[in-house]
């Protein structure tokens, strides 16, 4: 066991779990952040996508020890106080989810999108979430989502 | 738990013409207007099969002291928006705000035993069952108030929770009505029901109020359920289904894994609990380095596995027999054909999980399982005990499209809390026991023959179904619960379950004079279970696909061909009004667009569906371009719940028809994961464009189902516009369109 300072959704949080532990269960373990979300643990879902320094990243595949000396990380939770964060807002907007369990994780991906190309095109939209997977098949509602983000964030800088 | 944001819901409430004025308000402020009250109709039909297994109101409707009504379904949610639905149905009858209406879902011992989630039936059944139940209880609550109010029940208004006289002078609250009781009166007809014409809930887009506690991450499902003091564990699978445990060596287990609280070993059933997650999987993956297992049943080469199939399927049943095929058959020009399909897996996004604590007495079960009353009876017969000793509780988990291993985890999590008291027991499964050990869609093959008259109308029908079970849920037989069948005396699966879903649509909602289905039942080599549409899928695939073959031959557009087939006028609007959306499409010369028809189970909701693609003819690389759909599920509930249903349903069945198959070599399942078993991604995705059309005065026909079967056939129906070549065998890759 060793213990780790991590820097979670602005707040300095200790941790005491063995080396090579990942990201992902320490998050929803130790520290009861259950909105990053398992299903596949080896990166080929997105489920677990969280911010690394503002970046997209799969909290699976990281190891506790390497993101413990001030990177910045932020979850789902971190995403705004009261859940008002524009996507948030849009993704109800949209009524995107069904079974809502990958929606974390595009949530994650799609403000990632929008922080670095707050105007995507539809495909832009696409290829940038491609590594995302939902089983219900919600992808165009989340497209349509990400777009009425675009809109409403455009409109407030406007 | 209310997650609308204030103004969203505002804008709602106004967009459907009402804006409702806090009760609390009323009576207590004078000049405060009262709403309209709706008129109600008699309904003397026929109630949900829901009803005779729950008779009373208050087995549905429970009136809270704080003014909420608490409503108890037997179904579950799993992203179908089925708790929305029934807010809806029951606000609707009670005049109520919805978000005085909260959904309990099922839970052994408190709400209905429903059986399962599944079969689109939730509408039908639990939905149906609120909304005759609700109206009971306001035509008694009505009653009631009436005497204690000593007004006529012409000259009271209900709504929001109370009971007051027109004139305004006198009210009461229902919990004042019910004075600490509950409405015990059996939900019989004749009922009154709210005037369809003036509903304000059912039949619009209410918005799901369940999506605000998923966009911030705090949803509460199964995967997320903590207990304090709870701890992790993992079950060590066999390396194949008919493995046995030989050896099992744990000494170095402590030593190498910190955190090991206790293994735990029944006959080749063997788990592991740790107080860490992250440890138990360490623990499993020392315990599989550190075990032998006797070598299963070889299975059959991929290349040949319908050959297998008929080998060892049984003698054919005679599902349906009119007219006389073989007479019909004989002179005339026929067409054959022979379709096939893969298995198919859930490959839902939530790995299985289960949570368990025997507190001595009575064990309390945790699950995402679709039937928690006949999980309890499996697991009654599993462990030996009384079922009333079993508590279940329903707790949401991802969508899982069907029968998958939610009852699975929670039956490994039941076996390791009995053998760990009074702490509870949180079991996840991992992605690659989730994608082995699923019980998967079974293969198929169905082989079609039909005739054209001299009118070139279809004259003679014959479907030979080849199928295994299509749900192998648990019941009272233990056998269908996995871990049950690795015990010390283990079970073996008796029933064969439910066989009928593999010819479900074999036979088409046509006319046609003659017509004859047999179905060939085989118990192959994979656990096999209910997947959405369960055999309908692969049916209207073929089904549909001969259609347009016989459509050809009988020079015919394949849509008016249909329709020369079709008597019953929701058939035939359905499919003009695929037609009219697909009426302004250019088609260039590497595209095509294919049309499927079907009416799910033959007795439920219409469908018409269309598929426009491209081909390479060089590659054969096929970019689905856009697919319709028009439908008709009878009264429209949630519009926005059914056309979100159908969307993401006819992509799912996109990602079966163009990507999905269970691959295996003889000795193992070889598609574990996301990369082996590939679904359907953002950029792979079709436009979609859902129609609906309501009709509120005939029967709700759920929608979960209905929009999986006709997709596989309009893309293929579209593939063969667009470059001549027909495939028969599913999925649908580029190679067999380049090398057919």
């Amino acid at each position: 066991m060793a213990t780790f300072q991590l820097d979670i959704n602005n707040t300095k949080l200790k941790v005491e779990v063995t080396e090579g532990t990942s990201l992902l269960w320490v998050l929803r373990e130790h520290l009861g952040l259950t909105g990053t979300k398992y299903s596949c643990g080896i990166g080929q879902c997105g489920s677990c996508m969280v911010h690394i320094d503002n970046g997209p990243m799969r909290a699976c595949l990281l190891q506790v020890e390497n993101f413990a000396e001030g990177q910045k990380i932020k979850t789902i939770e971190g995403l705004s106080k009261n859940g008002d964060h524009p996507v948030q807002k849009a993704w109800i907007e949209a009524q995107a989810p069904q079974c809502g369990y990958c929606q974390s994780g595009q949530i994650m991906q799609a403000v990632a999108l929008l922080d670095a190309n707050p105007n995507p095109t539809t495909e832009e939209i696409k290829t940038h979430m491609n590594g995302i997977l939902c089983r219900c098949g919600t992808y165009l509602r989340i497209i349509k989502a990400v777009e009425l983000a675009a809109a409403s964030q455009s409109k407030i800088e406007n | 738990m209310i997650a609308i944001p204030f103004q969203s819901r505002r804008k709602f409430l106004k967009n459907i013409g009402y804006i409702s004025v806090g009760f609390s308000l009323l009576g207590a402020c004078i000049g405060a207007e009262d709403p309209t009250i709706a008129s109600r109709i008699t309904y003397d039909g026929k109630l949900p099969g829901s009803i005779g297994r729950a008779k009373t109101v208050n087995a549905w409707i429970e009136i809270l002291e704080d003014g909420n009504i608490r409503v108890l379904s037997g179904k579950v949610e799993l992203g179908q928006g089925i708790r929305t639905a029934i807010q809806q149905v029951a606000a609707e009858e009670l005049d109520m705000d919805l978000d005085k209406i909260q959904v309990h879902l099922a839970e052994t011992g408190l709400t209905p035993n429903e059986g399962y989630t599944g079969a689109s039936a939730s509408i039908q059944n639990s939905a149906m069952s609120v909304r005759y139940a609700a109206a009971k209880a306001r035509q008694e609550l009505l009653l009631l108030a009436s005497k204690k109010l000593n007004t006529p029940i012409n000259d009271l208004l209900l709504f929001n929770g109370i009971v007051k006289s027109k004139l305004g002078n006198k009210s009461l609250t229902f919990a004042e009505i019910l004075e600490g009781e509950q409405i015990d009166r059996e939900v019989s007809i004749p009922v009154p029901i709210k005037n369809k014409a003036e509903h304000r809930y059912v039949g619009k887009s209410v918005p799901r109020t369940d999506i605000g506690e998923m966009v911030r991450g705090q949803a509460g499902y199964i995967q997320n359920l903590r207990f304090p003091g709870m701890v992790h564990a993992r079950v060590v699978r066999p390396p194949g289904y008919e493995s046995k445990l030989l050896t099992l060596d744990e000494n170095g287990l402590m030593a190498e894994v910190p955190g090991v609280i206790k293994t735990v070993v029944k006959g080749s059933f063997v788990g592991v609990i740790t107080e860490r997650e992250h440890q138990a999987i360490k623990a499993e993956q020392y315990l599989k380095n550190h075990s032998e297992w006797t070598t299963s049943v070889p299975f059959p080469e991929k290349e040949n596995l319908f050959t297998h199939i008929k080998e060892i399927a049984n003698n054919p049943e005679t599902v349906r027999n009119e007219g006389n095929v073989e007479a019909a058959i004989k002179g005339v020009e026929t067409i054959k054909a022979k379709y096939t399909k893969p298995y198919i897996k859930h490959a839902s996004l939530g790995p299985a999980c289960g949570l368990a604590m025997f507190d001595g007495e009575v064990l309390h079960i945790w699950s995402h399982s679709q039937g928690i009353y006949p999980l309890r009876e499996a697991l009654a017969t599993m462990l030996y005990m009384e079922a009333e000793k079993i508590h279940i509780t329903a707790v949401p988990g991802a969508g899982c499209f069907g029968h998958s291993t939610a009852d699975d985890a929670a039956t490994d999590a039941a076996l390791l809390a009995l053998e760990y008291p009074n702490t509870h027991i949180r079991v996840q499964w991992s992605r690659h026991d989730e994608h082995s050990w699923d019980p998967y869609g079974p293969a198929m093959i169905v082989e079609l023959e039909a005739s054209l008259d001299e009118n070139n109308k279809i004259n003679s029908w014959k479907a030979e179904v080849w199928t295994d079970s299509h749900s192998t849920r648990p019941n009272k037989d233990a056998g269908t619960v996995l871990a049950a069948r690795y015990l010390e005396t283990p079970f073996t699966m008796k029933s064969r379950g439910y066989l009928g879903g593999g010819h479900r649509n074999a036979d088409p909602y046509y006319k046609i004079p003659n017509m004859k289905l047999n179905a060939h039942y085989y118990e192959g080599p994979f656990r096999v279970s209910s997947l959405r549409s369960l055999g309908s899928f692969t049916n209207i695939f073929a089904v549909e696909s001969l259609m347009d073959s016989l459509a050809e031959k009988a020079g015919q557009n394949p849509l008016d061909f249909r329709l020369r087939h079709l008597e019953d006028g929701r058939a035939i609007a359905v499919i003009h009004k695929v037609k009219e959306l697909t009426a302004s499409q250019n088609i260039a010369v590497d595209q095509g667009v294919g049309y499927a028809f079907m009416r799910y189970k033959n007795t439920d909701a219409y469908i018409a569906m269309a598929a426009k693609v491209a081909v390479d003819k060089v590659t054969g690389n096929i970019e689905l371009i856009k697919m319709w759909a028009a439908v008709d599920v009878g009264e429209v509930i949630n519009m926005d719940g059914i056309t979100n249903q159908i969307e993401g349903g006819m992509i799912q069945a996109a990602s079966w028809t163009l990507k999905e198959q269970v691959t295996f070599n003889t000795n193992e399942i070889t598609g574990t994961d996301y990369l082996k078993y590939p679904i359907l991604r953002f950029s792979e995705i079709p436009l979609v464009e859902v129609a609906i059309i309501n009709r509120p005065n005939e029967a709700a026909y759920g929608v979960g189902e209905v929009s999986m079967p006709p997709t596989a056939a309009a893309i293929a129906n579209a593939i063969y516009k667009a470059c001549g070549k027909r495939v028969f065998d599913l999925p649908i890759t580029p190679e067999k369109i380049s090398d057919s």
